[in-house]
């Protein structure tokens, strides 16, 4: 059987474990919180995170679409982003699915030499880090334009609609110094 | 966010899991980007605030007086014996966890000592040890004994655990809702920020505006002569857009209503598309009906930060408009899209600076209609006065206007929990809007989701604490704007369409932030108004293009 067949076939089991783990990332509290409420309003973080594990594992088995691994990374991302994560942390959590496929798989793999197969899928693994630091970079340089910009989007612009402040006129006379005087 | 570790410590730190410890054992680590700036020495000097300095929440000294701790011990004591409130919700918990997992910031940053009951346990705590006899008991036995009984002495660690905790609250009472005792969170915060006030523990963006608008009348600071020519400025735009000069009273003695709205609807995008919505429907009502209704340049704010700092300095901020509504010889008090401005109102205004037996009990004078719970505050919400008006068939509407618009609308905390407006707004935007689509039932009316930035926290460096508090809120129009298309977040609240804005462009850029008088004046048809090819904002109205330019 080809690792990606065996993967397949574990799939629930590995998506559970993963997000399992992915949750542990909090204070014990918050992650049996995240675990238990299955509400989407009441709990947007677990929903989203396993909402997220599920459609990046199956892209993982199929050819790893960047706009589909986006489309579910972005929003863990954008959460993880803003929480009290370092970098690291922050996108750490993704390296926590080649434990739980080396835990899952251990013994087929030894028996079915899927080593080489795992070598690669792991390779797949790292690229979503990659993609998952550039977006946590993106959400981080978004705050940063929402921290500048905030007080000029809001009151600076309606006191320029209002002309309080105006800029230089285009068709100001052009006034040169005179310098012999 | 904090300083990277080095590879020896993070290689150290590499389990993936936090450490288990309670809370009592998690010291607090003050965090950029959650942490507000510390309020400056000359706004706490204005209002006669103690110990005014320049210091930082990451400075290890943050220059407290020497009796720090007697001042807070006696402070703590002074609050038990007059709010009779406070000190049933330091006995009456009894950790039952029903609040834990209802609060915004929880819910968004996943930090346990966002839970509400943790929150109220970080003042609870120094309670038992210093005001209860079972605590003083317990403490001979010594840390163990205490701890078990959930009591600690009031450290410098404790205390900057209080000022960080504190101020990631924004009273918004989502908690209380759920808690079977009744207990009200957002009590215990303002109480924490009061005792936290005796000692110059302030945030610079409450602090701030409480001296402005100590001195000036409003938030911004803004003086009277750039409100006119902020409200001259939308009276041109007005007539840009439908071709009718409105002609705003300002302090108009014996008018028939004063007006008091937030200073964020003039003076910040979008609220002043609904500030332009209430000039037009008080020229509507003028014109059609002879109703005087007045602004004052010196009432010129609804909003109340002294509320985020202590009662004497909330009572001190309302007492202007009492007495403006005297001065003016008015009969009452109409008030604009405000969150925590109802609050006050509702909650404080008629005990604190009343009675207003100077004014007349409310009454629609167009419809008849009687604002009994007004009787005692003598002040209407704009959405109650409109939302009778429209009832009665008193104003002409035009609603395929907002027909480029599909809206939803978000409970702002205060008006909601605060004062139990529900229905009136939602009445007023079905009657403007035609497409109009309902959150989730557990993120509106009661339970509705908080913006996040309330209180005093819509500040620029605690960006990362206001999108973790504005996570579930936006999560639950992220999910009618997939399934129905909404692009409209409506609102009453003028610090709302402050927050909004910023978070949706983090969150879900596709949708808008508005006022419902924003709505409410794009359907309103003014006697005598041209064609109307835009809306408020200046932007084409789908299939209404002047033919001119077809």
């Amino acid at each position: 059987m080809s690792l990606n067949n065996l993967l397949a076939q574990r799939k629930t089991a590995i998506i559970k474990n993963w997000f399992t783990l992915a949750v542990e990332t909090y204070p014990p509290d918050t992650a049996s919180f995240l675990k238990k409420q299955k509400d989407p309003f009441a709990n947007p973080v677990g929903r989203t995170v396993s909402l997220g594990l599920e459609g990046l594992f199956n892209e993982l088995l199929k050819e790893m679409d960047y706009e589909i691994i986006t489309s579910f990374l972005d929003p863990i991302i954008r959460i993880r982003a803003i929480q009290n994560f370092s970098p690291a942390h922050a996108v750490s959590f993704i390296f926590l699915l080649k434990k739980v496929i080396r835990e899952n798989i251990k013994k087929e793999a030894l028996e079915e030499q899927l080593f080489n197969e795992l070598l690669l899928f792991e390779s797949k693994i790292d690229q979503l880090v990659m993609i998952a630091f550039n977006l946590y970079m993106q959400c981080k340089e978004k705050i940063y334009d929402l921290k500048a910009n905030e007080m000029r989007n809001s009151t600076y612009k309606a006191f320029k609609r209002a002309g309080l402040v105006r800029d230089w006129p285009v068709d100001e006379p052009d006034i040169k110094p005179n310098i012999n005087e | 966010m904090k300083e990277l570790p080095n590879p020896d410590e993070f290689l150290s730190k590499i389990d993936h899991k936090p450490s288990p410890t309670g809370w009592m054992d998690t010291p607090v680590e003050i965090r950029r980007g959650i942490a507000c700036h510390a309020a400056k020495p000359d706004r706490l000097e204005y209002v006669g605030f103690p110990n005014p300095r320049d210091w930082s929440c990451f400075d290890e000294d943050w220059q407290l007086p020497e009796n720090w701790q007697e001042i807070l011990h006696k402070g703590f004591k002074e609050r038990l014996d007059r709010f009779r409130s406070v000190k049933i919700f330091m006995d009456i918990c009894v950790r039952c966890g029903a609040c834990a997992d209802k609060c915004h910031f929880f819910i968004g940053s996943g930090d346990p000592k966002n839970m509400p009951v943790v929150r109220a346990e970080l003042l609870r705590s120094v309670y038992r040890n210093d005001f209860t006899t079972a605590g003083k008991i317990l403490g001979l036995f010594g840390k163990k004994a205490k701890k078990a009984y959930g009591a600690r002495e009031l450290t410098l660690d404790v205390l900057k655990e209080w000022w960080y905790y504190f101020f990631q609250c924004t009273e918004c009472r989502r908690c209380s809702v759920f808690c079977p005792y009744g207990i009200d969170t957002a009590e215990i915060t303002i109480f924490g920020r009061e005792l936290l006030n005796l000692i110059g523990l302030n945030i610079d963006w409450v602090a701030a505006p409480v001296a402005f608008c100590y001195r000036t009348g409003n938030h911004l600071g803004i003086q009277p002569h750039a409100y006119k020519d902020m409200m001259d400025f939308f009276t041109d735009e007005i007539e840009e857009v439908c071709g009718i000069r409105v002609k705003p009273h300002f302090m108009k003695k014996k008018a028939d209503i004063l007006f008091i709205t937030p200073s964020g609807d003039v003076f910040a995008d979008p609220g002043t598309f609904t500030c332009m919505g209430y000039m037009m429907l008080f020229h509507f009502l003028q014109e059609k009906y002879g109703l005087e209704i007045t602004w004052s340049t010196y009432a010129s704010e609804g909003g109340n930060f002294g509320f985020f700092t202590s009662h004497e300095m909330m009572k001190r901020l309302n007492a202007k408009m009492y007495a403006e509504a005297k001065r003016l010889g008015v009969k009452w008090i109409l008030g604009g899209e405000c969150g925590h401005m109802w609050r006050v109102v509702h909650q404080y205004m008629d005990t604190m600076n009343g009675p207003a037996d100077f004014l007349e009990e409310p009454v629609n004078p167009i419809t008849g209609t009687k604002f009994e719970n007004a009787r005692s505050t003598k002040m209407v919400h704009i959405c109650e006065f409109v939302a009778d008006l429209i009832k009665h068939g008193k104003l002409d509407l035009d609603p395929s206007r907002n027909d480029h618009l599909k809206v939803t609308f978000h409970d702002s905390c205060n008006p909601a929990r605060g004062m139990g407006l529900l229905e009136e707004p939602r009445y007023v935007i079905k009657n403007v809007c035609n497409h109009f689509y309902e959150m989730p039932a557990n993120t509106i009316r009661e339970q509705t989701f908080c913006c996040g930035s309330g209180a005093g926290l819509n500040a620029g460096e605690n960006m990362e604490l206001r999108m973790q508090g504005a996570l579930p809120r936006l999560n639950a129009v992220k999910y009618v704007h997939e399934k129905h298309g909404v692009n409209m977040l409506s609102c009453v609240c003028a610090i709302d369409r402050a927050a909004f804005p910023t978070a949706l462009e983090y969150w879900l850029p596709e949708v808008d932030n508005c006022g419902v008088h924003e709505l409410v004046a794009n359907a309103l048809i003014l006697p005598g108004e041209k064609k109307r090819t835009v809306d408020l904002r200046n932007e084409p109205l789908p299939g209404m293009e002047d033919e001119d330019d077809e």
